[in-house]
């Protein structure tokens, strides 16, 4: 239906290409939605038509008996349509819900944007400015955070788009379908050149992709960057076996729930992470000193993402997919602080 | 029309009371902060359509090539500023609201006169203040100001204009005060809560909006400021704030804001619809209570607007639900305003044609709200020019037409003088045609995923933005006709007598225009709302004015304390 | 806002009753409107606590508890005098002594927290380096203290702000009725009103007091 409506325009654009199976799920929503609400709609378009000629100030038509009110239509107007539509709250939640939900053997990325770009860095140390590659039937996933003011990552052939915030990590997945070049924009206004904060998103055939990441063996990995800087701040001084001054084991530590001083729990991902990294004191774990300083202006949004690479990695694949339970909730949930000033 | 009672002689309707300037500038009178302030909203209308245009004309060809990008961000800054908070926010409140609410009631002024007086004063004078800010450069932050571009990274004017947006807020505080006090202790004899016009509580679930979250906006712009002047960091990540915070509490203003705007438009239509109908309003107390649940409910969706934001997952769930939620008492209106009609008897005169126009763009504008509050379909399009679009539709195409709707019907309330008609239907016709081929293309452009404020876009939207901007010119000639034909009646129109519209309703029972104190006798409310007799209105005996009954009183001996 | 025979015809009430039902709503609508703004802050206080427990307690222990607590006496005092003038008000003319000298007592404990909080904390917070906006050169360096105690600032300011306007109207009921330019006991209520105004200045800080002085 969509590529019939693109076809019929003839080089005028009706409908965006649908790249996954989300975006042609999310088109069969919007679609059906859609003629749902214009079928409540029409009767009160038929009504005022009608009734403009019916009861028009010269007809003759028969006007006793004049209702001014009635429960049971006005109760019933109001819950069939609510409950009609409330069939499209599930389906459009079911499908959010998954969107928070990213496959535990996803694939990923780091995303940064500034103004006015966009930078992605691969796990295998390959960098792109503006251009995300990305395998075709394979899940990805994009750990985004922002330099200085709030972006929005929006993938249109992909349906999805999240916001880019500073001092946060968010994130978002997607599994195309279709190799090919889609667009890749900015979405939340963020300065003079928004509309030029613009790049290509790049799916490739699985041999395509394996050719293009291997292009880029010269740069160091970037779970080996991380390791260097691991050691060259000094994380290791404290963190390490045999540190003298005691602070939490890193390895194994991702995706794991850790307890805190405060008596919550929370999911070590990479929200947390990049938090205890730059804002140490406000989720102390439980049963240490608040003695770590600030990595705040210390460590630019590239080497954050590479420290945060390295700690995953201390955390093997097979422990990963032990941890299904806590992957679970792991988005959706959030760190609890994030809740509270709803 | 010949039995209609002769108007008081000139010298005492409202206009001509007093004809000095400085009678206006220091006036108490309802009728005339009405007039002052409908002038004030008059000059920012064309201030804020002046960057409609430019953004209008930069979006015909896909390149920056009308102005540069930093002076499209500007100009859709300037645009958002001016109409929302200049222009819609104050639109039928201050000045319907402010002419109407004491008429409906049958009293002689607001509950708070000087109140009334100094609210304009402060609307003018934070007006002033953005148009300071605005002629030495402007700021382009949107008018949304989010953090920490807004706070941190922006140049410009942008804490005068914040500052300026502030001072407008005490203005639209002062006038939900008033008017909620007028509604409680100045209805007149035997009008109950339920003989009200729709009008009125409409006004009334308005004015909880305003005094209710226009302090919350000021807190939030105050900080903002603070942030901008001494690096306060409430919002600011670098020190530890929380940029999200300050999408919360602004939102928490400007979702019920859209509420400002549009609950009042629904009030119009209640009546314009009843006096086209010439019925009895289907379902009073459900239509009465909605006002009420969406100014409630309006409270309580504004999350809606943060589903890419990285708000917790469960949070966009609820304010989703919500959200649909607040449909019910919106899509109430509609069904009860299409019943009224049924067994009426209907002219299709100016007033009707834009309210039948209202529901048609309010109808579609919020249908396409429900979609957007659809999580899943909102990550797709949020951020887009199907956001655009639906709240085009809704605070443009409703919240206007149904104000434009408003002019008509009360214009000869208003002035005395009779309009003309044709030109009247075919402005109503125009805007809507107007209105529709502006905006129904950026639904489009919005699925496709054209996002907002690019100055330059990709060449694949560019047929769609060629239709928007081709129906601007139709949108502007809808809404500058009226200005001609009005402008003509005002000066050589046929006078209009107490009640053209054979409308019921107190403030068709005084002169037009009203005389100063509203009323020349006592009012007394003896009849629901809407009563219309079933014969044709043209033929049968007109309602009886205040005036002839306060005559007939004088000449049976009775004095006012007897009627009561 | 009320003159008895309203000489200048702008009053659309005809009776004093109604007229004082008005005056008193639009007073409470107001009052409403101003808790709201405080609502505003106190939810951003909220917030920084939630996200950063530590630090905020950090800053909240370098304020001032003792001279809080004196400053909020000082306020509940000042309310209880506002509250017996209001009452002695409404008895007339022969307790006009008692109302203004209320709001005169009430005016000057009003400055006096003025004093005490400017010229006591903030002084004493600037020499240690407590400024809003220092940045780095901030002393503690734990996560949003420095944030804990910017809001601190905006809070007790604004609050400040209102505290200043309360002094003025006090101090302005009690000249009146000093001056008898305020009739008792028909002003009466205008007074209740300047009044009420002070409540919800003492109400706001009573609500401050814990939430910044005792965290943790």
């Amino acid at each position: 239906m969509i590529h019939v409506l693109s076809a019929a325009g003839g080089g005028v654009a009706f409908w965006p290409e649908a790249i996954s199976q989300h975006a042609e799920a999310i088109d069969a929503l919007a679609i059906s939605f859609f003629a749902l609400v214009m079928a409540l709609a029409a009767p009160i378009g038929f009504a005022l038509i009608w009734f403009a000629w019916r009861y028009r100030r010269f007809s003759e038509a028969d006007r006793d008996q004049p209702h001014h009110g009635s429960s049971w239509m006005e109760w019933g107007w109001m819950i069939v349509p609510f409950l009609l539509t409330l069939v499209f709250f599930v389906w459009s939640g079911v499908l959010y819900r998954d969107l928070h939900r990213p496959p535990a053997d996803a694939r990923e990325v780091y995303g940064v944007g500034l103004q006015w770009m966009w930078k992605f860095e691969h796990p295998g140390g390959q960098r792109e400015i503006n251009t995300l590659t990305v395998p075709v039937g394979e899940p990805v996933r994009v750990i985004l955070t922002s330099q200085d003011v709030i972006h929005s990552l929006y993938l249109p052939q992909l349906r999805i788009k999240q916001d880019v915030l500073p001092g946060q990590t968010t994130s978002l997945w997607f599994e195309a379908d279709t190799p090919g070049i889609y667009d890749l924009w900015c979405a939340e206004f963020c300065g003079v050149s928004h509309s030029r904060m613009k790049g290509e998103l790049v799916v490739l055939s699985e041999a395509d992709y394996e050719a293009w990441l291997d292009k880029f063996d010269e740069g160091p990995a970037l779970a080996e960057t991380g390791a260097r800087l691991y050691r060259d701040l000094g994380c290791s001084g404290c963190h390490g076996v045999e540190a003298a001054v005691r602070a939490p084991d890193l390895a194994q530590l991702y995706r794991r729930p850790v307890p805190l001083k405060s008596g919550e729990t929370v999911i070590a991902d990479e929200r947390y992470l990049t938090d205890s990294i730059l804002m140490p004191q406000s989720q102390i774990v439980a049963g240490y000193e608040p003695v770590m300083p600030s990595f705040e202006g210390v460590v630019d949004e590239s080497e954050l993402v590479a420290l945060v690479a390295f700690i995953k990695s201390m955390a093997s694949l097979e422990d990963m997919r032990t941890q299904e339970p806590a992957v679970d909730g792991l988005l959706d949930a959030g760190p609890p602080e994030r809740e509270d000033d709803q | 029309m010949t039995d209609i009672p002769l108007a008081p002689e000139r010298s005492k309707n409202f206009w001509t009371a007093k004809e000095t300037v400085k009678s206006w500038f220091l006036t108490t009178d309802h009728k005339r902060i009405a007039i002052l302030y409908a002038a004030t909203l008059f000059v920012f209308f064309f201030i804020g359509s002046a960057g409609a245009a430019v953004i209008r004309l930069e979006m015909i060809t896909p390149g920056a090539d009308v102005v540069s990008a930093e002076g499209y961000n500007r100009a859709f800054t300037l645009h958002g500023i001016i109409m929302v908070w200049f222009f819609l926010v104050p639109l039928i409140p201050t000045t319907f609201g402010n002419f109407l609410l004491p008429l409906m009631l049958g009293a002689k002024d607001l509950a708070f006169p000087r109140m009334n007086m100094a609210s304009w004063y402060i609307f003018i004078f934070s007006g002033l203040l953005a148009l300071t800010a605005i002629w030495l450069g402007g700021l382009e932050t949107g008018w949304t100001f989010y953090t920490p571009f807004s706070a941190v990274y922006a140049d410009g004017w942008v804490t005068l204009s914040i500052f300026a947006v502030f001072v407008s807020g005490f203005s639209s505080i002062l006038s939900g005060i008033n008017f909620i006090v007028t509604t409680h202790t100045l209805r007149a004899p035997g009008m109950t809560w339920f003989r009200m016009p729709l009008f009125v509580w409409s006004l009334y679930a308005t004015s909880l909006v305003m005094i209710l979250a226009t302090p919350v906006l000021a807190i939030t712009l105050l900080l903002i400021i603070a942030e901008r002047a001494f690096g306060i960091g409430v919002f600011d990540p670098s020190i530890g704030g929380d940029p999200l915070l300050f999408q919360h509490l602004f939102w928490f203003y400007s979702h019920p804001a859209v509420y400002i705007m549009i609950l009042p438009a629904f009030g119009v239509i209640s009546e314009l619809v009843t006096a086209g109908a010439r019925n009895r309003i289907f379902g009073y107390k459900f239509i009465a209570f909605s006002s009420l649940a969406i100014a409630v409910l309006g409270f309580l969706v504004w999350g809606h607007h943060m589903f890419t934001s990285g708000q917790s997952m469960y949070a966009g769930i609820v304010f989703s639900f919500l959200s649909f939620l607040v449909a019910v008492p919106s899509a109430v209106k509609a069904y009860n305003w299409a019943a009224t009609l049924y067994k009426g008897r209907i002219t299709l005169n100016t007033p009707f044609l834009y309210a039948v126009g209202f529901v048609g763009l309010f109808v579609f504008g919020g249908l396409t709200g429900v979609i957007l509050a659809a999580l899943a379909v909102d990550v797709h399009v949020h951020d887009t020019y199907f956001v655009t679009a639906h709240f085009h539709y809704i605070m443009v195409g409703a919240a206007v037409t149904a104000f434009l709707g408003a002019v008509h019907f009360w214009w000869p309330k208003i002035t005395g003088k009779l309009f003309n008609e044709t030109l009247g239907r075919a402005a109503a016709v125009l805007l809507w045609i107007g209105f529709n081929l502006t905006f129904f293309p950026q639904f489009i452009l919005g699925y496709l995923g054209m996002p907002r404020r690019y100055n330059a876009y990709d060449p694949e939207f560019q047929i769609w933005h060629v239709l928007s901007s081709a129906g601007t010119p139709i949108l502007a000639l809808g809404y500058l006709l009226p200005v001609f034909y009005l402008g003509w009646s005002w000066f050589k129109g046929r006078d209009a007598g107490p009640n053209p519209w054979r409308a019921q309703g107190l403030e068709w029972t005084t002169s037009s225009p009203p005389p100063k104190h509203n009323f020349l006798g006592p009012v007394k409310v003896t009849r629901e709302a809407y009563d219309y007799p079933k014969q044709d209105p043209y033929k049968g005996p007109l309602p009886r004015t205040a005036a002839q009954e306060a005559e007939d009183d004088r000449r049976e001996g009775k004095s006012a304390e007897d009627r009561r | 806002m009320k003159e008895a025979a309203d000489p200048s015809g702008l009053d659309p009430y005809e009776d004093g009753e109604t007229r004082l039902k008005a005056q008193r709503m639009g007073m409470w609508l107001f009052l409403a409107t101003e808790a709201m703004i405080f609502a505003g802050l106190f939810l951003s206080l909220f917030v920084i606590r939630t996200l950063h427990p530590e630090g905020a307690a950090e800053a909240s222990s370098h304020l001032k508890p003792m001279v809080g607590a004196g400053n909020t006496a000082i306020l509940i005092i000042a309310s209880t005098l506002v509250a017996l003038s209001s009452v002695a008000a409404k008895d007339g003319d022969e307790r006009r002594f008692i109302t203004w000298a209320g709001f005169a007592g009430a005016a000057l404990l009003g400055a006096l927290f003025l004093a005490i909080k400017i010229g006591v904390e903030y002084r004493a917070e600037f020499h240690e380096g407590f400024i809003p906006g220092a940045g780095p050169a901030f002393p503690i360096q734990a996560d949003g203290a420095q944030l804990f105690f910017n809001l601190y600032f905006a809070a007790t300011a604004l609050h400040a702000v209102h505290v200043l306007i309360g002094v003025l109207v006090l101090a302005g009921a009690a000249l009146g009725v000093w001056r008898r330019w305020l009739k008792l006991p028909d002003n009466a209520p205008e007074i209740e009103f300047c009044g009420l105004y002070w409540h919800l200045v003492d109400i706001i800080w009573i609500f401050l007091f814990p939430v910044l002085y005792l965290v943790g």
